[in-house]
């Protein structure tokens, strides 16, 4: 199969490296960063390129952008590793839609353009007979759409709750572990390299909203936008409130939450007994899900990470591959 | 909860006795002999708190003994829910607070904890409330869910075990 990679950051750079280091039948034949591309169609030398990258800052030639790869190079699968832009869902979304157009088909890691256009690229999609993935988007390694759409396939999906940010989740664990102030957990998430220099889209809770918007669009096609979400982030919790929680036995964990019976969609610090699996440490992500047969299922995993995230981008590229295309 | 019995001394007592083995809390017992009843048997209204989750136990235990239950009333349940209240709590009326719930009728605040640092600063209390349904516990976090808006606090509700 053979595959073209849009980003070549964090996520990009671990995907091109599991492909040259694993031997799974994908070739990549075109690949570009923000500022240059390269596309051959014999199959690109990923070392050499990451190298270039590693020392250059470009990977490849600055006359060809990602559009030209998009366009010009012959692949099956597109791989969207762009950053995310929750408001417009650029430059990811137009990159998608042309490659759908072109009969490509897609795995992405970027939730912009499935949070802000799910319904319209689903539909394109089907339109063309091309596959869209993007099992990377939501809980990082754990294959959340994978058992949602095969493993639990015929069951009614209740509800779906879970943790769903690991920089969140890092500041609480170290607020209730050590009794550190809001303020002093961020210093350190930041430290670590867990938390942005500007922490608001995942302290407010922003990010586990956009997560849950697309959550609930695969589950229940209910069209729900990130306005929609009730959302309450952690920036305002105390040591006080984590140790009147720890008094009972309790703590208090940033849960995303979609109950369409009860019209719950929020995200919001919650207490939570410390004996409940969604209760995970550090920048873990955990997510439950409630259906009428398998009642509840709870998975626990990497939220982040390059290998990690590339994970779940190979998960969806062999299950386009065996599902769509011939091994090449 | 109603109860038949066999109207005989040491009956009511054996009945009586599993609902202490779970940590039910007997509130009132009300026995009344059914004038139009033909047999021997005794008809009694027991309304007891519960711990949740020992239900099943206790019909098990009465079963036992030979008791026959002719209705739980599911409403005599009580339900509790703990939630934590962050912000300017005493310049907010914090009484005022704790009264929207009590006030209803249907629910209370039954334990409230409060940390006291600087009065500058947001302070933060654990409220516990109890109701006699699931609805009334519903109502009464959706009136404190207006309160914490109204007066800018920082409600944190507890996940529950759901559906
Ligand atoms: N990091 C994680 O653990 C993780 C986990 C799950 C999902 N995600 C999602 O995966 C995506 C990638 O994350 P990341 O951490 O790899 O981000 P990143 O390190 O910032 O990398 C983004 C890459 O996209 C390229 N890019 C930016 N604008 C572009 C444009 N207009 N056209 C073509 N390429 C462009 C950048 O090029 P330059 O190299 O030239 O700057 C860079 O190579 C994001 O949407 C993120 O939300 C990340």
């Amino acid at each position: 199969m053979k595959v073209a990679i849009i980003g070549l950051g964090s996520v990009g750079r671990g995907v091109a490296e599991m492909i040259a280091k694993k031997d799974l039948g994908i070739r990549v034949t075109g690949l570009a960063d923000s500022k240059s591309g390269c596309i051959d169609p014999a199959g690109i030398d990923l070392f050499r390129v990451l190298e270039k990258k590693k020392k250059s800052g470009c990977c490849g030639d600055k006359n060809i952008s990602a559009l030209d790869v998009i366009r010009k190079a012959p692949y099956d699968a597109l791989i969207d590793v762009t950053p995310t832009n929750a408001m417009t869902g650029e430059p990811g979304l137009g990159y998608v839609m042309q490659a759908i157009k072109k009969k490509k088909h897609i795995v992405t890691s970027n939730k912009g353009p499935i949070a802000l256009a799910y319904k319209e690229l689903r539909a394109l999609a089907e339109k063309n007979g091309v596959a869209l993935r993007y099992e990377a988007t939501v809980g990082g390694a754990i294959p959340i759409f994978h058992t949602l759409g095969h493993g639990l396939a015929g069951n009614e999906i209740l509800a779906v709750f879970g943790v769903l940010n690991g920089t969140c989740n890092y500041i609480l664990t170290r607020m209730a572990d050590e009794g550190l102030t809001y303020e002093q957990a961020l210093l350190e998430a930041r430290e670590m390299g867990y938390a942005e220099a500007d922490p608001s889209y995942d302290v407010e809770g922003i990010d586990a909203a956009i997560k849950l918007v697309i959550l609930a669009n695969t589950i229940w096609g209910n069209g729900v936008k990130l306005d929609d979400v009730d959302r309450t982030g952690i920036n305002l919790l105390t040591p006080d409130a984590m140790r009147l929680a720890e008094e009972e036995d309790c703590t208090v964990r940033l849960i995303a939450e979609a109950i369409p019976k009860k019209g719950f969609l929020r995200v919001a610090p919650r207490i939570i007994e410390k004996s409940n699996p969604l209760v995970v440490d550090g920048t873990l992500n955990a997510i439950t899900i409630e259906t009428d047969m398998a009642k509840e299922i709870t998975l626990i995993g990497r939220g982040a990470g390059s290998i990690e995230t590339a994970s779940a981008i190979l998960g969806d590229l062999l299950f386009i591959r065996d599902r769509y295309v011939e091994r090449s | 909860m109603k109860l038949e019995m066999k109207d005989s001394p040491g009956q009511l007592v054996a009945a009586l006795k599993p609902m202490s083995d779970v940590g039910g809390n007997i509130i009132a017992v009300i026995h009344q002999r059914d004038p139009d009843a033909t047999d021997d048997t005794l008809n009694v209204q027991i309304v007891l708190e519960l711990p949740e989750g020992r239900l099943d136990d206790l019909v098990t235990m009465l079963k036992k003994q030979g008791v026959h239950i002719q209705r739980i009333g599911e409403e005599r349940l009580l339900y509790q829910r703990t939630v934590i209240l962050i912000g300017h709590l005493m310049h907010t009326d914090l009484s005022d607070t704790v009264d929207r719930i009590d006030s209803t009728g249907f629910a209370e605040v039954s334990e409230l904890s409060m940390s006291m640092p600087a009065v500058t600063e947001r302070s933060s209390s654990r409220l516990t409330i109890k109701s006699v349904t699931k609805d009334d516990m519903e109502d009464a976090v959706a009136i404190l869910r207006t309160v914490a808006k109204e007066k800018d606090l920082l409600l944190i509700e507890p996940l529950e075990e759901i559906l």
